[in-house]
């Protein structure tokens, strides 16, 4: 098959959970990478080795331990900033994860005065296909300073409907906060398009990579300007690093500006009884010890990535989801939700089967050892808006291979079996 | 999981539920209405409960429910309808405490078949910890509703 991973087999070997088995000696096909990826070994090695040998607090530690673990750390940062190129790598700020990402830049907008600040007569543009992450914070930021909230609806073939746009966002918009990629529709959206036209009324625009990072090469430093995003955000334990560390990067210009967000060690400068002045970025949106272990991790795994190559990740993302999307569509009464094209969308691939509910669904592919998810992926609004109570997800990664893919069809074809289905 | 397990869990008695459920539907006359969701998976249940009788010794005259699922939570509905439609209120908590007691029970709880009837079927999804909640969705909606019933009259 054109545009698998060169070496398939040998990258797997990097995933020592690929080779465990389950119950009833069931194989592992794990299609549930949209919701945590699988690590490979030297990300494991690294912490490990973080943890036994240069353990210590960062940027406080005035012994050798503490240098050794506060260069661990912000060489994590680095890396990071590589992976997307970030124009500088002050701008790449740890959180606990995407959504602590996304509330930081909510809820400091909801406390900015001045040109920031957001009041009555602004509004707040997102789309119905959001994560719940990117909803509810701005939910809360509009419901706090009477902003108006409001959203791009979606196509019947799992789009954005952009048709109202010169509607949507207006010389009123404060913010435009998207989605790149849809963890349940598997759409890709026209983020430097949309960009391009929210700089042109001066609003600010977050885009939730949490789905992007992981499977489409990012290069900020090498968008123009006027496409490039101001606050993109995604979390770790996606890009085949630990959970408990997120990213935001957020343009200097902008993040300098805001207000800090959580008080404490690390974000001060200098602190009296009466008032405190704050530190400079990244270190100002970082109050108490961060994840330490988790930065040093995840430096590992986008390095991992960037050593296999995001382009030919993506490749292998695109040539298995063509594939799956191929599978899928020879199973009886089964309606994938989202764009059928698979160079339109990335690897999360919701579906429906007539007649079996997805928690029934899911219960059968586990006993056959497949793993995914079944609910509504935290996305009510997106499946509200096919009329989908709830849905099945497979989600590959890039050390999903053909034959796993096989196994999810044959596996779907004996939960219809089960059920008694034709 | 084996496919052993996989048939504990998957009862023909709850398939049979699920594909064909009883009392389905809301009806009138009703003193209680409640809406039960589990957000984890979006599982969703409206319920009403409509009691007869002095306060103190109540029956349950009947039990509708309107409800989007999973196999294992719409057979339940329809058990539980099954099982306390009919009964004094006392009676039907008693067997709610039953259910419950099964459920949370993580397989080890031998289930009392005169009591629970139809739901003793229930016992394999005790081992499945993810689909517990499944399974207590119509029942939780139930005692909420006629709590309220009671506490109604009562005041």
């Amino acid at each position: 098959m054109e545009g698998l991973l060169p070496q398939l087999e040998v990258v797997r070997k990097d995933f020592p959970i690929l080779e465990r088995t389950l119950a009833g000696g069931m194989p592992l096909v794990y299609l549930d990478s949209a919701n945590t990826s699988q690590k490979p070994q030297c990300v494991i090695d690294t912490m490990v080795d973080h943890l036994e040998r240069h353990n210590a607090n960062v940027a406080r530690a005035m012994h050798q331990l503490g240098a050794e673990a506060s260069e661990a750390f912000e060489t994590g940062r680095d890396r990071v900033a590589a992976f997307i190129g970030a124009p500088s790598r002050d701008e790449v700020i740890f959180t606990k994860n995407a959504s602590e990402a996304l509330n930081l830049v909510a809820n400091t907008f909801a406390w900015a005065r001045g040109d920031l600040a957001v009041g009555e007569g602004d509004e707040v543009v997102i789309t119905e296909m959001e994560h719940h992450s990117n909803i509810v914070p701005w939910q809360l930021l509009t419901q706090r300073t009477g902003a108006t909230l409001r959203w791009f609806g979606l196509t019947d073939d799992g789009h954005l409907d952009l048709e109202g746009i010169d509607d949507l966002i207006t010389e009123r918009t404060k913010i435009v906060s998207l989605t790149w990629v849809s963890n349940m529709l598997g759409t890709v959206n026209p983020i430097a398009a949309i960009t391009r036209k929210a700089h042109e009324v001066g609003a600010v625009v977050v885009v939730d990579a949490s789905q992007a990072a992981p499977q489409l090469p990012i290069d900020l430093a090498a968008m123009d300007e006027a496409e490039r995003p101001d606050v993109i955000a995604f979390t770790g334990h996606k890009v085949v690093g630990p959970t408990g560390i997120g990213v935001l990067w957020g343009r200097r210009t902008l993040m300098e500006q805001l207000p800090p967000f959580l008080g404490g060690g690390e974000m001060i400068e200098t602190v009296t009884m009466e008032r405190s002045t704050y530190a400079g970025l990244p270190h100002r949106f970082e109050a108490g010890t961060p994840p330490i272990v988790e930065a040093v991790g995840l430096g590992a795994a986008v390095e991992y990535l960037s050593d296999l190559g995001m382009e030919a990740v993506h490749a292998h993302e695109q040539a298995i989801t063509a594939y799956a999307l191929e599978g899928l569509a020879t199973v009886p009464g089964l309606t994938v939700l989202g764009p059928l094209d698979a160079t339109q969308r990335g690897g999360a691939i919701s579906f429906e089967v007539d007649g079996v509910h997805p928690h029934d669904i899911a219960q059968v592919l586990d006993s056959r050892g497949v793993a995914v998810r079944a609910g509504h992926h935290c996305a009510k609004p997106a499946h509200a808006r096919y009329g989908v109570q709830s849905s099945t997800r497979m989600s590959s990664y890039l050390y999903t291979t053909p034959s796993e893919i096989d196994a999810l069809v044959e596996a779907l074809e004996y939960t219809r079996s089960y059920f008694k289905l034709g | 999981m084996s496919a052993t397990e996989l048939d504990a869990l998957y009862q023909e008695i709850i398939l049979d539920h699920y594909k064909n459920p009883h009392n389905k539907g809301l009806r009138e006359p009703h003193e209680a209405e409640v809406h039960h969701v589990n957000p984890t998976c979006g599982d969703e249940v409206t319920l009403r409960v409509h009691l007869t009788g002095e306060p103190g010794a109540e029956t349950v005259a009947d039990v509708s429910y309107d409800s989007v699922g999973c196999s294992i939570s719409q057979a339940s509905a329809s058990v539980l309808t099954d099982l306390v439609i009919g009964k004094p209120v006392d009676e039907a908590l008693a067997i709610h405490e039953s259910f419950l007691t099964l459920m949370q029970g993580r397989g080890n709880v031998e289930p009392d078949e005169d009591v629970l009837e139809d739901g003793i079927a229930f016992a394999g999804v005790a081992k499945f910890p993810a689909r517990v909640k499944c399974a207590l969705l119509s029942w939780m909606a139930w005692k909420d509703a006629t709590a309220r019933v009671i506490q109604e009259k009562a005041s």
